[in-house]
Formats: C-alpha cells, sequence, structure tokens
C-alpha cells in the first residue's frame, strides 16, 4: 500500500462566480466521494482562496521575506486536497477520477516515505 | 528474461544488473562445463534466483513495494516455461506504456526493455545524445518505482484503453522508422524492424484483439513496399511510379487476412482503418487501377473515429485523385486554418502536386518552397527540389 496527494487544482474566479445552488451541489459530490472511498481516504481539506495566502522565502543573506499571495501564480490554483491509499497508481487514479474538480482538475503524488 | 526478472526483482535496475550478472555467469561455467540445452532457460534462472537472492536481503520497506508487484504471482517457481515468460514480457510492456508516462518515456522505456536497444541505440533512435537519454530512462524508471506504477495485466475494464496507448506506442515507432522526421535515408529500417517485432509480440500475447490485428497488418502491408520506396540511385519514388512486382507478395497476403480478422470488431479500430486503407494499394494492380473511392470511403469511416487533421489531409489527396485536382485544392483549402498542420509539410507538397496538375506554376513554386521549408528528410528534400525545378521550362 501507498500514499498518495490528490492536489486539486481549480479556477478560482469560476468558485468565487459559481451560485449557491452550484456551491452546495459541489459540496454534496464531495461527500458522495467521501462515503464511497471512505476505506481509501486518509484525510483532506479544502483551503481558503490564494487571496488569503502568505509566502515566506529567505533572501540571499538569510533574512525572512514575507509576501502576500500564493507561491506561483497560476490561472488554476490549489484549492485543496485528499490523502488516499491505493495499492499502486492505477487504484490511486481510479479513486483521484472521482474527485469532483469542475473548474480544473487533480494531481496524484506519491507521498514520499522515510526509512 | 529481463520481463521474468523484473517480475520477481519488482524493479528494473535490480533485474537488469541481475541478468548482466548471469551473463557474466554464463562465460565463466559455460566454457568449463558446456553449453546447458536451455541456453535462455538457463540464463533466466539464474538471473531470478540472483533477484530473488537480493530480494531476501532487501529492507523491509523495500519489500513492501515489491510485495505489490509480484503478489499474484509465485515468484519461487522457476519454470522457465514460455507462457510464464509470455505473461511476463505482456505485464511490461503495459508497465512501460502507462499513460502516466509521456509517449516519448513510453517509447524509449518500451525499445530499451522490450527490444533490448542499449541506452546508446535509444538515444539515436531519438537523436538524442546518450548522457540525455540515460538521464530521461533514469527519470522514468523512478517515476514507476515511486508512483507505484503497477507491473500487470491491467483490469478488465482498463484494458481497451490501456491496450491502445501500447498500440499507440509501437505505432510511433514505425511511423517514425518509415519516414524519418529528419537525415539522409527516407526510412531508418532499424525502428521499422522493432516496431514488426513488438507488433508480432502484441500479436502472440493478446491474440484476439482485433487493435493488435489492425497495427500488425498496418505494418506489414505499409512495409510490404519499402523496396520499391526509393530509386536505385535513392530517389523517391511515389506510388504511382513504384514497380509493384518488387512488392512482398508474401507480406501482402499476411497483411490482407490480418486486415478482414481486424475489421470484424465493430466498429473498426482506428489501426484496422488505416491498414483497409494499405490493403487497398497492396491489392491495386497499379496505380490507374486503385479503388479511390473505396479509400475514400476508408478514411471517411476513419473520421468518425479518430477525427484528426493528418486524417482529413489524406482524404483531401484521396479526393483529388479521384475527382481531380481542383476538387483536391477545394478539400485542402477547407484544412488550412487548422494549427496542428501550419508546420505539417504534407500539407504543402499536396497543394504545390495539385497547383502543378492544374498547370499553376507560380502558386505551384510558392507552395513547394513552403513545403522545403517544412522537411527535414533529405530524400524527400530531393524529390521537392526536382518537382521545383521542373517548373521552370
Amino acid at each position: 500500500m501507498s500514499e498518495y496527494l490528490v492536489l486539486i487544482y481549480e479556477n478560482e474566479a469560476s468558485w468565487a462566480n459559481a451560485d449557491g445552488e452550484t456551491a452546495g451541489k459541489m459540496m454534496a459530490e464531495h461527500e458522495t466521494f467521501g462515503k464511497n472511498n471512505a476505506s481509501k481516504l486518509r484525510g483532506g481539506n479544502a483551503l481558503h482562496p490564494t487571496s488569503s495566502a502568505t509566502s515566506l522565502r529567505r533572501d540571499a543573506s538569510g533574512k525572512l521575506l514575507i509576501t502576500d499571495g500564493a507561491f506561483a501564480e497560476t490561472k488554476e490554483a490549489l484549492g485543496g486536497y485528499y490523502v488516499i491509499e491505493a495499492a499502486d497508481l492505477d487504484e490511486a487514479i481510479a479513486i483521484a477520477g472521482q474527485v469532483p474538480a469542475p473548474f480544473g482538475g487533480v494531481e496524484v503524488r506519491p507521498i514520499r516515505v522515510f526509512d | 528474461m529481463l520481463a521474468a526478472t523484473i517480475r520477481v526483482a519488482g524493479d528494473i535496475d535490480v533485474a537488469e544488473e541481475c541478468v548482466q550478472e548471469a551473463f557474466s555467469r554464463a562465460l565463466i561455467t559455460w566454457p568449463k562445463l558446456g553449453v546447458p540445452a536451455k541456453p535462455g532457460a538457463w540464463l533466466t534462472t539464474v538471473a531470478r534466483r540472483r533477484a530473488i537472492d537480493i530480494l531476501r536481503r532487501q529492507s523491509a520497506h523495500d519489500r513492501l513495494l515489491t510485495d505489490v508487484v509480484h503478489k499474484d504471482g509465485e515468484p519461487e517457481a522457476i519454470t522457465g516455461g514460455n507462457p510464464l515468460i509470455a505473461d511476463d514480457r505482456l505485464r511490461l510492456i503495459f508497465t512501460c506504456c502507462h499513460p502516466s508516462l509521456s509517449i516519448e518515456t513510453q517509447v524509449a522505456l518500451t525499445l530499451r526493455l522490450l527490444c533490448g536497444l542499449t541506452t546508446a541505440e535509444v538515444a539515436r533512435a531519438f537523436l538524442v545524445s546518450e548522457p540525455t537519454m540515460a538521464a530521461r530512462l533514469t527519470r522514468a524508471k523512478k517515476k514507476i518505482k515511486t508512483s507505484n506504477i503497477p507491473y500487470r495485466v491491467p483490469t478488465q475494464a482498463d484494458l481497451p484503453e490501456r491496450i491502445e496507448a501500447v498500440l499507440a506506442a509501437v505505432h510511433l515507432v514505425f511511423t517514425t522508422g518509415h519516414t524519418a522526421p529528419s537525415g539522409a535515408g527516407l526510412m531508418r529500417r532499424d525502428l521499422v524492424e522493432r516496431s514488426l517485432e513488438l507488433a508480432r509480440m502484441l500479436r502472440v500475447l493478446l491474440a484476439n484483439d482485433a487493435g493488435v490485428a489492425g497495427l500488425l497488418a498496418l505494418i506489414v502491408l505499409t512495409d510490404a513496399r519499402h523496396k520499391t520506396r526509393t530509386g536505385p540511385d535513392g530517389t523517391l519514388l511515389l506510388l504511382s511510379e513504384q514497380d509493384r512486382d518488387q512488392w512482398d507478395a508474401k507480406a501482402i497476403r499476411e497483411g490482407v487476412g490480418l486486415v478482414r480478422e481486424a475489421l470484424r470488431q465493430s466498429p473498426p479500430g482506428r489501426f484496422a482503418l488505416m491498414a483497409a486503407v494499405a490493403a487497398v494499394h497492396a491489392e491495386a494492380s497499379s496505380w490507374e487501377e486503385t479503388d479511390w473511392n473505396q479509400i475514400i470511403a476508408l478514411y471517411d469511416l476513419l473520421l468518425v473515429s479518430w477525427p484528426s487533421p493528418v486524417v482529413a489531409l489524406n482524404r483531401a489527396v484521396a479526393l483529388g485523385i479521384a475527382q481531380g485536382p481542383e476538387v483536391g485544392l477545394e478539400a485542402l483549402a477547407q484544412l488550412a486554418p487548422e494549427s496542428q498542420l501550419s508546420d505539417y509539410n504534407y500539407l504543402a507538397s499536396a497543394r504545390a502536386d495539385f497547383l502543378r496538375q492544374l498547370d499553376r506554376r507560380d502558386e505551384a513554386r510558392v507552395a513547394y518552397l513552403e513545403a522545403l521549408t517544412q522537411c527535414e528528410n533529405e530524400v524527400e528534400r530531393a524529390f521537392l527540389e526536382r518537382r521545383l525545378a521542373e517548373l521552370d521550362p
């Protein structure tokens, strides 16, 4: 068994413009996904939009620079994630393919295990 | 042999080392004790035993990873029988052609691990340096391991799509060899032969798959003409100029049989339809006798299941041959906005040829020049330059 992180990347503007009905439908779809895959889910969260993000980097002298916004500006931004358990990449793709992401898509990344 | 060892080792790098070790052991023992009755089975057995030794010594964590690989097998049972080895090759090709790998990576892995090309040879096939290819292969193997791309035949539900991915990779090997994207020769025979080898292997492994029959038919039928595609001096000969008596009649018989089988699937697959077009050419006694309406009908069917601009271009060319260059030009004009074709030299050269037939020389000249800027195969370039020169009386 391996663990995979399923990153949900979606267009934030589409989310911001979505009406209450669409948002409610999305919540219901995530709930259905959670129920259908309960035995495989190890965690997951929805994130506030990137406008609430704060990025931290160190400059050459080692000083911490604090900036407003996401680490990388992209049209589709990280908006939430699931941690899933799967036998292999095929199973991980089968589960991640059910994650609702109407305004974008998902990225599957194997979680590294250290001895 | 490598495939059989990977199943035990659960890791491509380890398996490659085991196989190499088996060969060096053979070099030491065979001269002393004589060559065994089945040298291949002997080597596989030694390589797999070595892999099992390594496995036993591996940490618990690594073993977890490999459990997945042979959980449905019996890694200790070394039978050396063909069915097992066939199974292993099938597993390996599905790993190499996994959709989570780029098509270039799929092809590189397939050539390296299934055809047994060296890294240097794979690098030559892709026209990149050996260190570049070595790095690409290492990255790919690392991804297979870290993301746990399974080493097994996909589930029944995924199988049709996954077979299609394998066929696309083998087809890419063939097309790259059939007309080399660049270089001095029209063809790259080494790649054509590798693709034929792979298609024949798939035919054995997936005997009832119509798509596999279609791809093998396409390769066999297209390649049946390979001796006549260039003249004695190396110049390009068009289908209309080739000596059809020189076509490989045995290959054509085999290909036509395969096409019939492949077309029984409904709706017919992409490669079956392309092979059917090749069969119409192969069975025509001359260029003039070719059943162009049949070819157009096949392209129409292909456009439904595989709507690609290249198919539309081929259809337009067939239409121009059947109904005259004006009709052909009109059909090509409708394709021009297709950005995917904007640097595809066959669009400009097809337009040039229709314009030449209509004696619209100035426009033909521009089109030939455009095709020349897009074409990097020297044999095709020489052909276009000859046609261009012929425009000036």
